[in-house]
Order: structure tokens, then C-alpha cells, then sequence
């Protein structure tokens, strides 16, 4: 792990007043926080209202700048946020910004095309526990390889959208053309090249806008691209080492590590700029009147190393269920707050209006398995108690199998919550998978078992069906 | 400038800081203006001190990266299962796990010891499955030996895992003979290293596990599964007939080590494999892939209790309701499910998982490609990088 500022390293540099405007009980309890950047230090009022704090302001700043600079793609709610790394590994405190999944538009679409994909781009989402998984921005290909028509495109689908937007074209003069158009919404531009850094990056100090530095020749390459451009005064860069699949996965997978690793550990500052990966890049290889799904296949399996392998922003074209589920899933697992403890509190939950004839049901306190049944039976709308076992935080399956979920731990614990006193009947649901403990159970608590689903998502026509109260 | 700075009690210094270097001939700042907008000021006074140096690079300004390596004093342990004829056995090849001195996939400071290998999930009765993987297997449900082979000889699997599950109490309670009986036919019909795995039950896994340590001995099996609760009898059996054991731990560090620990006082540190658990996709997935990727590092770091090749449960990915359920909507589960493992897979692949233990034959072969892909580290040319902006891709896909 690199050096990030410990509390000590930031709190001379505070006011020291103790004053409490951010809502701390003084400054040292605000430096503890930023060290664990679960605080913005514009939650400092007074150091950027003083002039006299303006040298400390300014060190502070330099202090805690994350080793992964982060930039800003896009205006207003929309906008996405990619980079601000703090971390190589996400147990080494946490991942923050959550990578931006772009979709690709080919600016050759017209009318309803255009319009119908930026729809679907928009709509596609899936609850999952408790939240709606989404993508994030658009972007756009400079298929024609025609100016004007590339700025039309760019013109259109910033009239769409307010979603973030990537400008994608090796080619200057088209970058030139849409950076004009939509620079108030402030695109990303793809890319600046070994060939065209001077064009390209005289584009983005112009607009200022953020730039893509993009060279797949090597490392040394890229980092001498980066050092130009930021000579040129171009301030938000964006990585790309170039992604390339299948035999070229190795390669692809070792130079992000490596540009993740110099920037974090390394504390290169040079290549500390948010990584971009295009997956998108599997359907240069696709043969015409071949199988769609096959390359679906790979740009999912190149997206998902991205995704674990250091990427802040990726851009692929598939848009399906059950391409997109399995990244979105991925980003969102890795994304979590690794402090996030595995187990939930045990206890009896009420949903919906309980009485003395609803029915419970029972599951264990492993987080992942108590919000997945809580949201089946929400979104169910029905009433029930759920009695949440104590099994050291692990799943029904691993708990029955490892000995943390037994007969005698639910009796325990259905006398502990005393449920029999919310309930006139003794009738307990069993999770499906705890099917084997049920006989058990039935003994040794007094409680009749009835085995409910295999899944949780089975509970809302168990109930309906009415066989649990049944003789 | 034309305030009155004593006045304020302070001087530009101190305001500007840093800054005082910047050239402000030109400037003209009211005190008070300066302090209601002095944030923007700064900023803007820097960038346009920075624009104003700025000259146009009139060629590439060279700039290296310094590989960024790290130091890892500890070795992963070696393991090899199986054996052949000449080294006491009847398998046709081994395979060795572990021996990593990097952490996975950093080809940059070294390349993985040994390749990460696939053991396929065989039964020895037929058990629920999801439909897109039961489509594989329907013909030889009944026929554990039947099943081994498809595996190897149609699915490509590295090597076997025969679970033993009826001889749980539940679920037919066989006796630790008819499980012998089993992994015998197991071992006649496939050559490859063979895995037993036991049922879960806490009274039948001691003695099952046992018996098939004795019939496979030669072997170097892989006795899964030693957990804190029943491990001696297991690391006994272990001890007596050479075989290894899967350490099983449910996501626990210090549990991990702490079994480890236990199981030292019978076998030697060769003889263990470490299993932290295997949570699905959007089910924990989290959990597992840092557990592994902790454990790794600390083993390469140097503690000796975590320095053991990993094992994976990757089935059950097919926890996941996403991987199975009948849903339209979400698109065909013929594809959804071994995406599901695979991606599953993937993830702990990255993270430095060696054994992985599959069912679906689409997902095994995927993982089999991401582990040749994954090896390789070559300078690509850049002609192989197409130009992704301007491809046509058919519509509709």
C-alpha cells in the first residue's frame, strides 16, 4: 500500500480551531476522517473562506489528492466521476467510484436508430438488492469518418441524453468538429495518439475538456505521451494502454496492473490518471454471418478482467441481460465497502401488518442472504416475520454444511426472540436449503417445520399457495 | 496593489503562500474582492502563471515506466496431486498447483509457477441441477464412473472430483465401503488424478473420508474437505496413506490459519490445500475474492500458515438465482449460467485461486482459454489493436 496521509500528517494543516462547522467535534476528529476519505475536506468551511489558510488550503490539497487523480465526465446529476483511486487493493481500505460502464453509438445511426439506441442504453437496469443497476454514459463512434457528420451525431445525442459522453475518433479534425459542438457537456475525448497528441491535445486545452492519452506500443510510450500532454497544459487525462482480448488478455492484464501499481504503491504520479479499457474492442475480430453471442462471450470475459484488473471506465457494445448482469454484479461486489461486516444482526424482523396468524419463516445472518430474502419478501408485499439465525455470518448452504446452522441454534433462537409469543400457531418455515435439519428441528424445538423454497425467490407463491398452515 | 495591508494584519505572503512567486505586476485586487473570491483566484492566477510557461512541445518529451515491482519474500507452496505408476499409483499424469513467488497474474514481476487446473464435479447419485448444466450430464446421472468420463474425455477437465454425497445420512446413508466401491470405479474409468469430496455430514465424513484415504492410497488424493469442526480423523487418514488435505475454512483469515495450524500436527505443510469458500456472482462474491487475494498475499509476504495453493467451490456460482432462473427477460440461461460460473471463475482467477472445482463444460473451457490467455505477456503489435472507433458492427448485435 502506498502512503496515504495519516491523520497526524493532515491536522496541522487545519484550521485548529475546533470550531465544528463540518459537523466534528474538532479538528482532529475531522483529520481522522479525511484520512479515511469518508469526509471531503470542503467540509471545511473556514479554510476556504480565510485568506489566511489559503497556504494550508493549498498544501492540504496536495496532501490528500488522491495517488488516482479523478476526473469528471459529463455535466450536472449525470455526470460520472471515474478515477480518485486511493488503493491498489479494495482491502486496503476501499475502491471509491464505482467504474463508469460507457455504451457504444455508431454516429453513422439516424433518426429513430439513434434515438431507440440511447434508449435502451438508458433503460437497461436490474434491481438488485435494493438498488437499480445501471450503466452510465454513451459513447459515441466516429464511424463515417466524417466531420461534419460526427459533429451532427455528437449535436443529436447531447439533445438525447444528459448522460455522460465519450467523443471516440483517432482522427483530429473529427474530434475537432464534435468538441466544438457539445464542449458545454463536457465529453471525454478518444483519444490522443503518439501521431496526434499535438492536434489532439490542442483540442482539449482549448475546450478544456479531458482527453484520452491512448498508446498501445508500450508503457514507456504512453508515459512519454502523458508527459507531452500535460506540457501542453492538458490537466484531465484519461489512460489507455489499449485492450486487446483473447491471447492478448496477458498482456493487456499486466500492463493496467502495472500502471495501477506505479501509480499507487509506485506513487509515479506521471501515469496517476484514471484507466480506460474497451472491451468493445472484440468485435473488430467478429466474422461476418458468425454468431453474435460468441463475441459477446469475449467482450464480457475481457470486460470482467477490466473490471477486477483496474479499469475506471470501460466501453462496450453489448447491451443484453445476461451480458451486462454479470458486470454489473462484479462492479458492484468489488465496489463494496470491504468494512461492510458479513454478518446482519440476528433477531425476529417484522414485514408488512404482522399478526398472531402470519407466518415465519426463518434465514441466516450472513448480510448477502438476509437482504436477498428481505427484498424477495418486500417486494412480495407480504406479511410474515423473518427470524434471522445467528450462523456467524455464513449462507444457509455453508451453514448447514459447516455445523453453524443447527436444530438446536433455531430453537435457541426461536426462544430467545420469543416468537411464540407474537404467533398463536407453532408452525416455523425452513430456508429449502436447511431442508436436512428440519426433522431435527421439529424435535428438539416443539415447532412443526415446513420446508419452503430452494431460493428465496420462490417465498411470494409459497405463501400464496397456503400449504404452510396446512394440517 | 492599492489595499491597505497593514490594516488587514496580514500581507500577500501570507495569503498567497506559495504563490508569492507569481508574477501580479499585472493584477489589480480590491483586499475584500480577494477574500470572497479568493479560492477561484488562486486557481485562476496559477493556471494562467502555468499557460503562460507553457510552450508547445514540439516533439514527443520521452518518459519512462519503471516496472513497479514488489518484494515478496515468501514462496507458495508446490503441490502435486495424483501419481503414476512409477511413483506408487495408477494415474496416467499429475498435476502441481502453487509454487507462486508473485502475486496472480503480475507477469511482470514473474509468471504463475504452475498454471491454475480444473477438477470437474462428479456425483455418486443424482442430485438436483440446474437445467443448463443438467443438459450435460443427463445420460450419465446414474453412473459416476460414466459421468468421470465425459468429463475428461469430452469436457477437457484436468482432473475429478468424485463427491460422496450418498452417504449422507439424509441422503441414503451408504456406508464408507460403497463409497470405496465408488471411487474404485471412478479410478478403473478415468486416468487423470481423482479429488474425493465428502457429504457435509459431521458423523459419516470422518470414517467415508477415511476408507477412501486407504483405497487411494498411492493416489495423492485430495481429501476435501478438513473443516474446524471435523478435521482429525481426516488428517489422520491423510497422514496414514500420503494423501492431502483440503483445509476448508467459511471466510475466515484467522480461521483459516488456525486449521491450518491443527492440521500440521499430523501432516506436513506439502500435504494441504486451502479452501476459504466460494461465494457466487452478486452473492458474496466479494467475500471470497478477497479473502483469496488477502491469504495470497500474506503468504507471499511471508506467513508460512497461508503460503498453500487455493481451492474453489466455483459451482456454486449456480447459487445465484441470476445464473438459473426461467426468466426471458433476463435472456437465455443456456448462456446466462455458464457466463455466470465463468465469470465467477474469472474473478478468483485474478485473485489467485490455483484449483477450481466446475460444472458446466462451456464454463470449463472458458476458463481453461483465460488460463492460457492470461500466461501469455508479448509485446502486441500495434497493427493487432484495431481501430475500434470506426468498426462496423452488425446491427442488432
Amino acid at each position: 500500500m502506498g502512503k496515504l496521509p495519516g491523520p497526524l500528517d493532515i491536522y496541522p494543516l487545519l484550521p485548529g480551531t475546533n470550531c465544528e462547522e463540518c459537523g466534528e467535534a474538532n479538528c482532529m476528529a475531522f483529520a481522522t476522517k479525511l484520512a479515511e476519505y469518508t469526509v471531503k475536506l470542503t467540509a471545511c468551511a473556514p479554510l476556504y473562506r480565510e485568506a489566511k489558510y489559503v497556504k494550508k488550503l493549498i498544501n492540504l490539497e496536495d496532501l490528500i489528492r488522491p495517488p488516482v487523480r479523478e476526473v469528471v465526465i459529463g455535466t450536472g446529476e449525470k455526470a460520472a466521476s471515474i478515477g480518485g483511486k486511493l488503493v491498489l487493493y479494495r482491502h486496503d481500505l476501499r475502491y471509491s467510484n464505482p467504474i463508469a460502464f460507457f455504451v457504444d453509438v455508431a454516429d453513422t445511426l439516424e433518426g429513430d436508430a439513434l434515438s431507440q439506441r440511447v434508449k435502451a442504453i438508458e433503460d437497461w437496469t436490474y434491481m438488485y438488492i435494493g438498488q437499480n443497476l445501471r450503466l452510465d454514459g454513451i459513447a459515441l463512434r466516429g464511424v463515417s469518418q466524417d466531420p461534419q457528420t460526427f459533429a451532427k451525431a455528437a449535436k443529436k445525442l447531447s439533445s438525447l441524453t444528459d448522460w455522460p459522453i465519450i467523443l471516440c475518433s483517432l482522427n483530429p479534425e473529427m474530434l475537432a468538429a464534435a468538441a466544438k459542438a457539445i464542449a458545454d457537456k463536457r465529453p471525454l475525448l478518444y483519444a490522443a495518439t503518439l501521431d496526434t497528441w499535438s492536434d489532439a491535445g490542442e483540442i482539449a486545452v482549448k475546450h478544456n475538456l479531458p482527453l484520452v492519452a491512448y498508446a498501445p506500443s508500450g508503457l514507456d510510450n504512453l508515459a512519454s505521451l502523458v508527459n507531452t500532454l500535460r506540457a501542453m497544459g492538458v490537466e484531465e487525462l484519461v489512460l489507455d494502454p489499449g485492450t486487446a482480448s483473447r491471447t492478448g488478455l496477458g498482456t493487456t492484464v499486466d500492463n493496467f496492473t502495472q500502471l495501477r501499481r506505479a501509480a499507487t504503491i509506485g506513487e509515479n504520479e506521471l501515469v496517476g490518471y484514471p484507466l480506460l479499457a474497451t472491451p468493445i474492442s472484440v468485435w473488430a475480430d467478429h466474422k461476418e454471418g458468425a454468431a453474435p453471442e460468441l463475441t459477446k462471450w469475449d467482450e464480457v470475459l475481457t470486460a470482467a478482467s477490466m473490471i477486477v484488473r483496474y479499469s475506471d471506465a470501460v466501453v462496450v457494445h453489448s447491451l443484453d441481460m445476461w451480458t451486462n448482469l454479470p458486470l454489473t454484479f462484479l462492479r458492484s461486489n468489488l465496489y463494496t465497502d470491504p468494512v461492510k461486516p458479513v454478518a446482519v444482526e440476528a433477531g425476529l424482523q417484522e414485514f408488512g401488518d404482522v399478526d398472531a396468524d402470519s407466518p415465519v419463516m426463518y434465514t441466516t445472518n450472513f448480510a448477502l442472504t438476509y437482504f436477498t430474502v428481505e427484498s424477495d419478501i418486500k417486494q412480495a408485499g407480504v406479511n410474515a416475520y423473518l427470524l434471522v439465525v445467528d450462523t456467524e455470518g455464513m449462507s444457509v448452504q455453508s451453514a448447514v454444511a459447516g455445523r453453524r446452522l443447527t436444530a438446536e441454534k433455531v430453537a435457541e433462537a426461536l426462544e430467545e426472540y420469543k416468537v411464540s409469543e407474537k404467533v398463536k400457531h407453532k408452525i416455523l418455515i425452513s430456508p429449502g436449503m436447511a431442508a436436512r435439519i428440519s426433522g431435527e428441528t421439529e424435535e428438539v424445538s416443539g415447532w412443526a417445520v415446513k420446508v419452503g423454497p430452494q431460493d428465496s425467490s420462490g417465498i411470494p407463491k409459497y405463501l400464496q399457495m397456503g400449504k404452510w398452515n396446512e394440517e | 496593489m492599492t489595499s491597505n495591508e497593514e490594516g488587514r494584519g496580514q500581507s500577500l505572503d501570507d495569503i498567497f503562500g506559495d504563490f508569492a512567486e507569481l508574477e501580479l505586476e499585472n493584477v489589480t485586487i480590491q483586499v475584500d474582492e480577494l477574500k470572497l473570491a479568493l479560492r477561484p483566484m488562486v486557481q485562476q492566477l496559477a493556471q494562467a502563471a502555468a499557460k503562460a510557461a507553457i510552450e508547445m512541445p514540439k516533439s514527443l518529451i520521452p518518459a519512462q515506466l519503471k516496472a513497479p515491482l514488489g518484494e515478496y519474500p515468501g514462496v507458495i507452496r508446490e503441490i502435486t496431486i495424483g501419481a503414476t505408476k512409477k511413483e506408487g499409483g495408477s494415474r496416467s499424469n499429475t498435476v502441481t498447483i502453487g509454487g507462486h513467488t508473485a502475486p496472480a497474474w503480475d507477469l511482470f514481476q514473474s509468471p504463475p509457477k504452475n498454471p491454475p487446473v480444473i477438477a470437474a464435479d462428479v456425483f455418486d447419485m443424482p442430485i438436483p441441477l440446474a437445467k443448463a448444466v443438467k443438459t450435460h450430464y443427463r445420460e450419465v446421472l446414474e453412473d459416476p464412473a460414466e459421468w468421470a468420463k465425459l468429463c475428461v474425455d469430452k469436457f477437457g477437465a484436468d482432473v475429478i472430483t468424485i463427491h460422496l454425497i450418498s452417504t449422507d445420512r439424509q441422503l441414503g446413508d451408504t456406508s464408507p465401503a460403497a463409497a470405496a466401491k465408488t471411487i474404485e470405479e471412478v479410478l478403473q474409468a478415468v486416468k487423470v488424478p481423482i479429488l474425493i469430496g465428502s457429504a457435509g455430514d459431521p458423523e459419516k465424513d470422518g470414517p467415508v473420508l477415511a476408507k477412501a484415504a486407504e483405497v487411494c492410497e498411492g493416489e495423492r488424493t485430495l481429501l476435501c474437505s478438513a473443516t474446524i469442526d471435523i478435521y482429525e480423523p481426516i488428517a489422520v487418514a491423510a497422514k496414514e496413506h500420503d494423501q492431502i488435505v483440503l483445509s476448508w475454512t467459511s471466510l475466515d483469515i484467522n480461521d483459516q490459519k488456525e486449521l491450518n495450524r491443527r492440521l500440521i500436527e499430523w501432516v506436513t505443510p506439502d500435504q494441504i490445500v486451502i479452501d476459504p469458500t466460494t461465494a457466487a456472482l452478486g452473492y458474496g462474491l466479494e467475500y471470497a475474492f478477497t479473502m483469496m487475494q488477502r491469504m495470497r498475499l500474506a503468504g507471499l509476504l511471508g506467513d508460512s500458515e497461508l503460503q498453500y495453493p487455493i481451492s474453489s467451490g466455483t459451482t456454486n456460482a449456480w447459487a445465484a438465482r441470476e445464473a438459473w432462473l426461467k426468466a426471458p427477460e433476463l435472456g437465455p440461461r443456456e448462456l446466462r449460467g455458464p457466463i455466470w460460473e465463468s465469470v465467477t471463475a474469472l474473478s478468483l482467477l485474478l485473485a489467485g485461486n490455483d484449483l477450481f472445482m466446475m460444472m458446466h463444460p462451456a464454463a470449463m473451457k472458458t476458463v481453461h482459454d483465460l488460463i492460457e490467455w492470461l500466461r501469455e505477456r508479448r509485446p502486441i503489435p500495434v497493427e493487432e489493436y484495431a481501430d475500434w472507433t470506426t468498426i462496423d458492427i452488425p446491427e442488432g448485435a
